[in-house]
C-alpha cells in the first residue's frame, strides 16, 4: 500500500473514532436534557422534595450540593495546594517522595463507594459526626484531594524553570519565588483545575450516601445561624444532595411523578456540571490576561 | 563505514615545538584589582567531575569571556560563582569575594546573589508588568518610596538601553516584549539590585543578530561600573566585547589571557584549534 493511501485510511479511522466519542457524549446529553428540561421551573428548583405526592422540587438538594461542594473545597484546596507545592517545588527524588506520590495515586484510584463507607465508619460512627454535611465534606475531601493535588502540581510544573532561576538569581528565596512568581503565574491553570474538580465533586453520589445521608430535612431559608438545626448553614444536619437524590428516587421513590422529578433533577445536575466545565476554561483565560497584564 | 576522503590529522601536526600545554595569565603579579576569584574549585555532578580547574581570578570592571566547547565546564564555573549550582552539583573549594569565602554554609546566599547577579541564556522575565519586573526583588527586601522606585526603574532601564522603547508602557506585561527587549529587561532587572558582578550565561545566543548586537553594546556600556563575566559560544562576540578570555576544555582552563592575545597569538595549540573552528 502506498504511504499516502495508508495515511488517508489511518486519518479517516482516527476521525471516525473521535466522532463516535463526541457522538456518544452528545447523545447522552441530549437524551437527559430533552427528557428533563420540560420539567424545569422556578418552583421545581426552589421547593423542597415531596415523598408521597406529586409536585415536589429539588430546592433543598440543590442547595445542599452547593454547600457541600463549597465546604469540601474549603477543606481540600489548602491541603492540595500545600501538597502540590511540596511535591513540585521542594521534594527531592527520594524514598519519602516516592511513597507520597504512590499514596496519592492509590488514593485517587479508590472507588468512591469505598471512600464513602470508610467515611461512614470513621466519621459518622466513630467520631459521632452522624449523617451530616461535615461527614460528607470530609469524605468528598478524601475523594477530591488526590485529583486536585495532581491537577495543581501539573499547573505548577507548567511554569518553566527559567522563572525559578530568575527568582534565585535575584536573591529571592525559594519560598518568595514560589509565592510571588510561580503561584501567580500558575493561578489561571490552578483555577481551571479547581473548577473542573468542583464539577466532578458536584456530581458525586456514592461517597455521600453513607456520610451526608439520604434525607433532606426542610430548611428555613430565613435562619442563617449555623447553630440552629433548621438553618441551611448548619454543618451537622443530614443533607441529601442532588446526585444522591437522583439515585434514591430511582431506587425507592414512591411519589407519583417520580419519573418527572428524576429526569428534571438529572437535567439540573448535568447543566450545572456543564456550566462548571465551560466556565473553567473561560475563567482561566480571563485570569491569565488580567494577572500578566497582557 | 570509513570515509576514504576524510584524512585524520594527528594532533601533533598542530602543536608547535615550543607550545605549552596550558597558559594562565598571572593577574596578581600585574597588580590588577580582583573582583572575584576561586581557589581549589572542583565541581561534580554526581560522580561526574565537571570542573577540575582550581584557581581563577577575574579582574574588576572588565569583561571576561569564558569560551570552550559544550561540556567544557565554562557554564559550570559561572553558575558556581553565585552558587546557582547548589542544588544540582557538589561544589568544593573556595570562592573569594571581598575577602570572604562565599562557598560556605553560613553565607546568606540570597544576600550574596544581590551582589553577584546573573542573566541566563533565554530571557526569563516574570509574568508581571515591566515596572514590577524591575522593582519586585527590591521591594521584597527593603522599603522604597514610589519616587525612589521610579528612579531605579528609569536608571536601570537606561543602563540596559531599553528605556526609550518602553518608557510609555511600563505597566504593560513583560511577556509582550520581543526577545531582545526581554533580555535587556532581564539585565535591567539584575542591575536594579546594584550588583558588583554580573554573570551572563550565553545571554545573546537565543537572540537574533540585531538584538544580540544591542545586548553587546549594553554590556560594553556597563563595564565601567560592573565586573562582567560572560559565557559565550560566539567567538566574534568574545573578541568584540571582552578584555580577557578563558578557554575551557574538559573541565580545565587551557589558556587564560588578554582577549587580543588569545585571538591573535594563542600560546597553546588547542586554543588555536578551537578559535579557528577545528573542533567544538
Amino acid at each position: 500500500m502506498k504511504a499516502k493511501t495508508a495515511d488517508k485510511i489511518a486519518t479517516g479511522f482516527i476521525y471516525a473514532i473521535s466522532g463516535i466519542v463526541a457522538l456518544i457524549l452528545f447523545a447522552m446529553l441530549s437524551f437527559i436534557l430533552v427528557r428533563g428540561v420540560p420539567h424545569l421551573s422556578w418552583h421545581f428548583l426552589t421547593s423542597p422534595a415531596r415523598a408521597f405526592e406529586a409536585g415536589g422540587g429539588v430546592g433543598v438538594q440543590l442547595f445542599n450540593s452547593f454547600y457541600l461542594l463549597i465546604l469540601a473545597m474549603v477543606i481540600s484546596f489548602p491541603i492540595a495546594l500545600g501538597a502540590a507545592i511540596y511535591l513540585n517545588e521542594y521534594a527531592k527524588k527520594n524514598y519519602f517522595t516516592a511513597i507520597v506520590r504512590t499514596a496519592i495515586e492509590i488514593l485517587s484510584s479508590l472507588p468512591s463507594v469505598v471512600v464513602g463507607l470508610f467515611g461512614f465508619l470513621l466519621f459518622v460512627v466513630q467520631f459521632k459526626l452522624g449523617f451530616s454535611i461535615l461527614s460528607g465534606a470530609i469524605a468528598l475531601t478524601l475523594f477530591n484531594l488526590p485529583l486536585l493535588t495532581r491537577s495543581i502540581e501539573t499547573s505548577l510544573a507548567q511554569i518553566p524553570d527559567l522563572q525559578r532561576e530568575a527568582g534565585s538569581a535575584l536573591g529571592l528565596s525559594r519560598w518568595e519565588t514560589v509565592l510571588h512568581v510561580i503561584l501567580p503565574a500558575a493561578v489561571p491553570s490552578i483555577v481551571t483545575g479547581v473548577v473542573l474538580s468542583a464539577g466532578r465533586v458536584f456530581g458525586e453520589a456514592a461517597a455521600l450516601i453513607y456520610t451526608a445521608g439520604q434525607s433532606a430535612p426542610a430548611l428555613n431559608f430565613g435562619d442563617w445561624n449555623p447553630f440552629n438545626i433548621s438553618s441551611p448553614l448548619n454543618p451537622m444536619r443530614p443533607a441529601e444532595t442532588l446526585a444522591v437524590h437522583i439515585w434514591k428516587i430511582n431506587s425507592e421513590g414512591i411519589m407519583p411523578d417520580v419519573n418527572a422529578v428524576s429526569a428534571g433533577a438529572s437535567a439540573v445536575l448535568i447543566i450545572v456540571v456543564l456550566l462548571f466545565n465551560f466556565s473553567a476554561r473561560k475563567l482561566g483565560t480571563k485570569l491569565y490576561k488580567k494577572l500578566t497584564s497582557s | 563505514m570509513t570515509n576514504p576522503n576524510f584524512e585524520f590529522k594527528p594532533a601533533s601536526d598542530f602543536i608547535r615545538e615550543d607550545a605549552p600545554e596550558r597558559y594562565i595569565y598571572n593577574m596578581a603579579s600585574d597588580k590588577h584589582e580582583i573582583a572575584i576569584s576561586t581557589h581549589d574549585l572542583q565541581v561534580s555532578y554526581g560522580d561526574n567531575l565537571a570542573l577540575s580547574e582550581g584557581d581563577l581570578e577575574f579582574e574588576r570592571y572588565k569583561i571576561t569571556s569564558l569560551i570552550g566547547a559544550s561540556g567544557s565546564g565554562k557554564s559550570t564555573v559561572l553558575r558556581s560563582l553565585n552558587r546557582m549550582n547548589d542544588d544540582v552539583a557538589t561544589v568544593n573549594g573556595q570562592i573569594m569575594y571581598r575577602g570572604v569565602d562565599i562557598n560556605t554554609k553560613n553565607i546568606d546566599v540570597y544576600e550574596m546573589r544581590r551582589h553577584i547577579g546573573m542573566v541566563f541564556q533565554r530571557p526569563n522575565p516574570f509574568a508581571k508588568s515591566i515596572y514590577d519586573n524591575i522593582t519586585f526583588a527590591l521591594t521584597q527586601r527593603g522599603n522604597y518610596t514610589k519616587e525612589q522606585l521610579d528612579e531605579i526603574v528609569e536608571t536601570s532601564l537606561k543602563q540596559a538601553a531599553l528605556w526609550d522603547q518602553v518608557k510609555d508602557e511600563l505597566n504593560k506585561s513583560a511577556l509582550a516584549l520581543s526577545g531582545g527587549q526581554a533580555q535587556r529587561l532581564v539585565i535591567a532587572r539584575a542591575l536594579a539590585l546594584k550588583p558588583d558582578i554580573l554573570l551572563l550565561d550565553e545571554p545573546s545566543s537565543a537572540l537574533d543578530p540585531i538584538s544580540s548586537a544591542q545586548v553587546e553594546d549594553t554590556l560594553i556600556e556597563l563595564k565601567n561600573q560592573y565586573t562582567i563575566i560572560i559565557v559565550t559560544h560566539n567567538m566574534q562576540q568574545a573578541a568584540r566585547i571582552s578584555d580577557y578570555t578563558a578557554f575551557f576544555h574538559l573541565g580545565k582552563v587551557i589558556e587564560y589571557d588578554l582577549t587580543r592575545k588569545i585571538f591573535t597569538r594563542p600560546k597553546v595549540a588547542l586554543t588555536n584549534d578551537y578559535i579557528s573552528g577545528n573542533f567544538g
